[in-house]
């Protein structure tokens, strides 16, 4: 190291050294002993933050009608040491707030206890009791003065006006870690929505928590605000919301629901609105409010018909012959057929796929979507595929597939609502040609193989949510509105064009008119509303048959769409239509006529386990 | 062979009182800021600092141990030593659960290991092992690619897939340990023109300027920049040629600027990047005709610098986590917010205060009592130290730091070989880093970056970790004794 030229670099290293600590302890000189404000603020030392939590945002239905409300809940907090160190009154306290004194001591052994209150201090309030009622601290505020140390909090719950809606409304619960590293906005016993539109909508809902800064002194007493309340924030009310729901439909049709397995969903097809949204078997939302919330939400968990589920957006069924519809306007619009195309239909002993009902032998569209017959269908998709036959490796055949995939796609099956704010969905299913070549192998498929589809039955899935949104596609004559809950997303106009032509529809909701008026859904029907309709029943492998029904009304100006889905209940004309025409009927003119009808069904009960119970 | 009797002799003593007293005058920190009533004993091993005393005898115990192993193991096994620790920072990220969004702790049994606070060490050896190859110049460009790696991989990883970037930036330090080597003094230059580059790029980044588009915080960098190359060349270079043709260009450039703005709005980010391509060409030109290879570092100087303040911004508002985003800001004053992310300093600086000169004494401390001032046996420790020890205490273990920092310059200075020289001073950069940026977090000073003050804060790892490195630097220092005796 001799001759080393960078030797004076040492003190340069020494001197960045120096500096530092210098620099440090100058400003350390002047916070400890110049600068008197600081200490004027430590004198008087700590500040006690208290959060004041907002009042969540109100959730009306579509007519103005309240449906989700909050209430007053309280907390009872104690700062430890302050509780010590007064003559504190244990009985008469445990008396106010009607508990033992072991209860008492047991919880005071839990809320000083480090390693299971985390974050404890003897000097800052912790929570005694949470979640009572105002009668349940009412004794106690009247003295609160008595007892050093202990506050009484107000937070809010929720509270419903209508025990109905659960899978629409979700719930509100406490926050979990992963929310807590997520969002830098919540803080450990905050709440939140957990599911439903109370997730969806939890930033415009929760609004914004004030906080309360108050000065202390050093053995912790309250002394009064922190800089005159100069830095206290005022707690932001959150945002109402109001819901397209029609709460009397949507109360009607959970009512006719009851003892069934299914869904009902609702749509205005002008808006995309969603008028009623019902999965059942449900739950009433004011179980899984406050102290009762994780219990009763475990048993909803454990239930074996899963109530949790939302069937209307995530059940998935074939359509069954509500499926016809569409293929109706699909042949119109690839010119297969015209209205007055008519094919042969003989009954029982038609092939390949037989007629369940019995009508003419020569029949033309209207009839054959008013008889639901399986082989007009049939002839019409053979057709419909075939129409440039199968070429070499069944190119054409396979185009013409894949044309009809993308029409039955435009009526938004087969794919999620990406542009909505419906939380929890399922996809549904629609065949493609690499599935099909999976299966059967390239060439080893045509339209024989996938017969069934042509009745809506096979590998086609689908939501009760898009059979209501296709159905309402329908009655708009070619576009739907991506179904939504929040009226004020309908500003948003989010169309989606079908790819059949607007001159099609006419001569479907003819046919659909005539289901209600000559064909399977004629026992229900309700003249004057002008209800179009398709029955659809179901086979499935796992019992009876699933019931559905689609249809919208009035014919001309149709201001209401609706999908039903009865699981095992057999056919779609006798459970599903008279739920459906009920519903509607009571939406459109705000009554139900058919008082005889309306027993027969909130009487009957179709979940096999439930007289075990 | 050698005994270690010879060992032991050669040992510096004075490294480890004062490493002893700041240990030990950190536990009872700890053991303050943890403190509450219902405690029963200060041996109690289950609160933390029961645990320190345990992490603290382990380390000492570490420690002897490093002192008896043959100190060329590390120039021999150095790289090998590196590669192993590159793995296990890799795979930490892999193994990791997420703690607050880092993702930097591996968890065996029942205790937590951070491997970054060892990476250090490790990269230091490594660093200091390439430097003392023969031949080595560390003013030749080329010879610092290599320890620039070495460095910048290990930080790469730390910050990005590990999300630790007050760790990474703790290997900034080792640019000391190059400047001692030769390292041209204006790359430290450098150093701190970046960083208030990227002051004023985040300072002034959302105000707009008063005509046509872009931000302030562009043309002021901008134009800070255009007077550093100025000022180096009127400086340095004595070139007035060169600097009266670069400031007329730039002038031009904005006076077109401005004259266009009339018509049509101009963005004034564009033109200052105009401005810096002019500089930048024209330089070079010169820097060619003359051969003057000085010019070509101002060119380097100014595309580095212009491209970062490209980067700033995007750094700022897309790798930052949200959290340490809004550090930044309140530090800036851009934000006032004594309630939110204010808060930590707010309070840090009330306790320091409270302390006043001789302080409330030990366990008598109510701000850090009443659990206001978060992570206060760790990042914020100084915070008890201020408040119970008063104004003596704190200067008093800033005295110990800056008086072990010196010693180690000290050490570094009297080693007879490079390696041992250059591994000394890294572990001085490494301690000043850390103190530097803690206690200026804690001062309100510097944003808050999570480091812990070595040898202090509560944690096994950090403690561990420090201990490696001052205790490898002993056996270097004490080896030193028998090598002018053989």
């Amino acid at each position: 190291m001799i001759n080393d030229k960078n030797y004076n670099r040492r003190y340069v290293i020494a001197g960045i050294a120096v500096l530092v600590v210098f620099i440090y302890i100058v400003r350390l000189f002047v916070l400890q002993i110049i600068d008197q404000s600081t200490q004027g603020k430590a004198e008087t030392n700590a500040q006690l933050r208290q959060t004041i939590y907002p009042s969540r945002g109100l959730i009306y239905d579509r007519n103005g009608e309240l449906i989700v409300a909050n209430q007053p809940i309280y907390e009872v907090t104690m700062i430890v040491k302050e509780m010590q160190s007064s003559a504190f009154d244990t009985l008469g306290f445990c008396e106010k707030l009607k508990i033992t004194p072991t209860e008492f001591d047991k919880r005071m052994q839990y809320i000083t206890n480090p390693r299971k209150n985390r974050g404890y201090s003897p000097y800052s309030p912790q929570v005694f009791m949470e979640q009572l009622r105002q009668e349940e601290v009412a004794a106690l505020q009247q003295e609160l003065y008595k007892y050093a140390g202990i506050d009484i909090r107000c937070r809010t719950l929720r509270d419903y006006m209508y025990p109905i809606a659960s899978h629409v409304l979700g719930s509100v619960g406490e926050v979990n870690q992963r929310d807590l590293e997520r969002d830098l906005y919540y803080s450990v016993g905050d709440y939140s929505g957990r599911d439903g539109i109370e997730r969806t909508y939890e930033k415009e809902l929760r609004g914004e928590k004030g906080v309360k800064i108050l000065m202390r002194d050093s053995r912790g007493r309250v002394q009064g605000p922190y800089q005159e309340g100069n830095l206290d924030k005022e707690a932001i009310t959150g945002e109402d919301l109001y819901l397209g729901l029609d709460i009397k439909t949507q109360q009607l049709a959970e009512t006719l629901m009851q003892g069934k397995i299914g869904s009902v969903v609702a749509i205005e097809p002008k808006t995309g609105e969603i008028l009623a949204l019902v999965s059942s078997p449900n739950w009433d939302p004011r179980s899984l409010v406050g102290q009762a919330r994780s219990e009763n939400y475990q048993k909803l968990l454990n239930d074996p018909n899963k109530p949790l589920m939302n069937r209307a957006t995530q059940a998935q069924y074939s359509p069954g012959s509500t499926f016809k519809i569409l293929q109706a306007l699909i042949g119109l619009q690839e010119k297969v057929i015209t209205p007055h195309t008519q094919y042969v239909c003989n009954g029982q002993g038609s092939r390949p796929i037989r007629c369940t009902h019995s009508h003419g032998k020569n029949i033309d569209l209207e009839e054959g979507i008013e008889q639901s017959c399986n082989p007009y269908f049939w002839a019409l998709y053979r057709d419909l595929l075939q129409q440039d036959g199968y070429s070499d490796d069944n190119a054409e055949f396979k185009q013409h597939y894949q044309i009809w995939r993308d029409h039955i796609m435009s009526f938004g099956l087969g794919n999620k609502f990406t542009d909505t704010d419906i939380s929890e969905q399922a996809k549904g299913a629609i065949p493609s040609v690499g599935l099909y070549d999976k299966i059967y192998g390239k060439k080893g498929w045509k339209a024989i193989t996938i017969r069934s589809l042509s009745i809506g039955q096979g590998e086609i899935l689908v939501t009760p949510l898009q059979l209501a949104n296709q159905t309402a596609a329908i009655a708009n004559k070619g576009y739907y509105i991506t179904p939504h809950l929040n009226r004020n997303d309908s500003m948003k106009l989010r169309i989606h064009e079908t790819l059949i032509d607007e001159k099609y529809f006419d001569v479907v909701h003819r046919g659909m008119a005539r289901v209600m008026t000559d064909g399977t859904g004629r026992f229900y029907n309700v003249p004057e509303l002008k209800i179009c309709g398709k029955t659809g029943t179901v086979e499935n492998p796992h019992g009876e048959d699933h019931a559905l029904f689609i249809g919208f009304a009035p014919q001309d100006d149709p201001k209401i769409a609706i999908a039903v889905a009865v699981e095992n209940a057999g056919f779609g004309s006798t459970w599903a239509c008279p739920i459906a025409t009920m519903v509607i009927e009571q939406y459109l003119t705000g009554e139900i006529k058919r008082k005889w009808l309306y027993e027969r069904m909130i009487n009957a009960n179709l979940i096999d386990n439930q007289d075990e119970e | 062979m050698r005994n270690n009797r010879s060992i032991i002799s050669g040992i510096d003593w004075w490294t480890i009182i004062l490493f002893l007293a700041i240990a030990l005058f950190g536990w009872l920190n700890i053991y303050g800021s943890s403190y509450s009533f219902d405690q029963t004993s200060i041996w109690d091993f289950s609160n933390r600092a029961g645990k320190q005393l345990v992490w603290l005898a382990t380390a000492v115990g570490l420690g002897a141990i490093i002192l008896m192993i043959e100190e060329k193991a590390y120039d021999v096994l150095g790289y090998i030593f590196y590669g192993a620790m590159l793995l296990l920072l890799i795979i930490t990220p892999i193994l990791a659960r997420d703690i607050k969004g880092s993702l930097s702790w591996i968890t065996i049994g029942p205790i937590s290991l951070q491997p970054a606070e060892f990476a250090k060490c490790f990269t230091a050896i490594a660093v200091a092992k390439y430097m003392s190859r023969y031949g080595y110049k560390v003013r030749d460009l080329r010879d610092l690619i290599v320890p620039f790696l070495l460095i910048g991989v290990p930080m790469m990883i730390i910050m990005v897939a590990q999300k630790e970037t007050g760790s990474a930036l703790v290997f900034i330090s080792f640019l000391l340990a190059f400047y001692r080597q030769g390292m041209s003094g204006y790359v430290l230059g450098w150093g701190v023109v970046s960083i208030l580059l990227f002051i004023l790029v985040i300072r002034f980044g959302e105000i707009a300027l008063p005509i046509g588009l872009g931000s302030m915080g562009m043309l002021v960098s901008t134009l800070s920049i255009e007077a550093v190359v100025l000022g180096l060349l009127f400086v340095h270079e004595k070139d007035i040629r060169s600097l009266i043709i670069v400031g007329a260009g730039v002038a031009v450039c904005y006076g077109i600027g401005l004259l266009l703005n009339i018509w049509i709005p101009v963005n004034f980010n564009y033109i200052g990047i105009a401005s810096l391509a002019y500089t930048a060409v024209c330089l070079l030109w010169q820097a060619i005709k003359n051969r003057k290879t000085s010019l070509a570092w101002i060119v380097g100087f100014v595309i580095i610098s212009a491209v970062l303040c490209q980067g700033c911004d995007f750094a700022f508002h897309k790798i930052l986590q949200p959290h340490q985003r809004i550090r930044i800001e309140v530090l800036l004053g851009m934000k006032d917010d004594p309630t939110g992310a204010g808060y930590n300093v707010n309070q840090s600086l009330i306790a320091i205060g409270s302390g006043q000169t001789i302080g409330k004494g030990f366990l008598q401390g109510t701000q850090t009592k009443l659990k206001f001032v978060p992570e206060q046996d760790t990042d914020f420790i100084f915070c008890t130290v201020g408040e119970e020890w008063g104004f003596v205490g704190s200067a008093g273990l800033l005295l110990l730091y800056l008086a072990l920092i010196l010693r180690i310059i000290h050490l570094a200075e009297r080693q007879r070989d490079t390696f041992s020289m250059i591994y000394a001073y890294c572990v001085a950069g490494i301690l000043l880093f850390h103190v530097t940026i803690n206690i200026g977090m804690v001062l309100g000073l510097l944003p808050v970056i999570g480091i812990p003050l070595p040898f202090f804060s509560y944690g096994g790892s950090s403690l561990w970790g420090f201990t490696l490195l001052l205790a490898i630097m002993l056996r270097l220092d004490a080896a030193r004794v028998y090598k002018m005796q053989g």
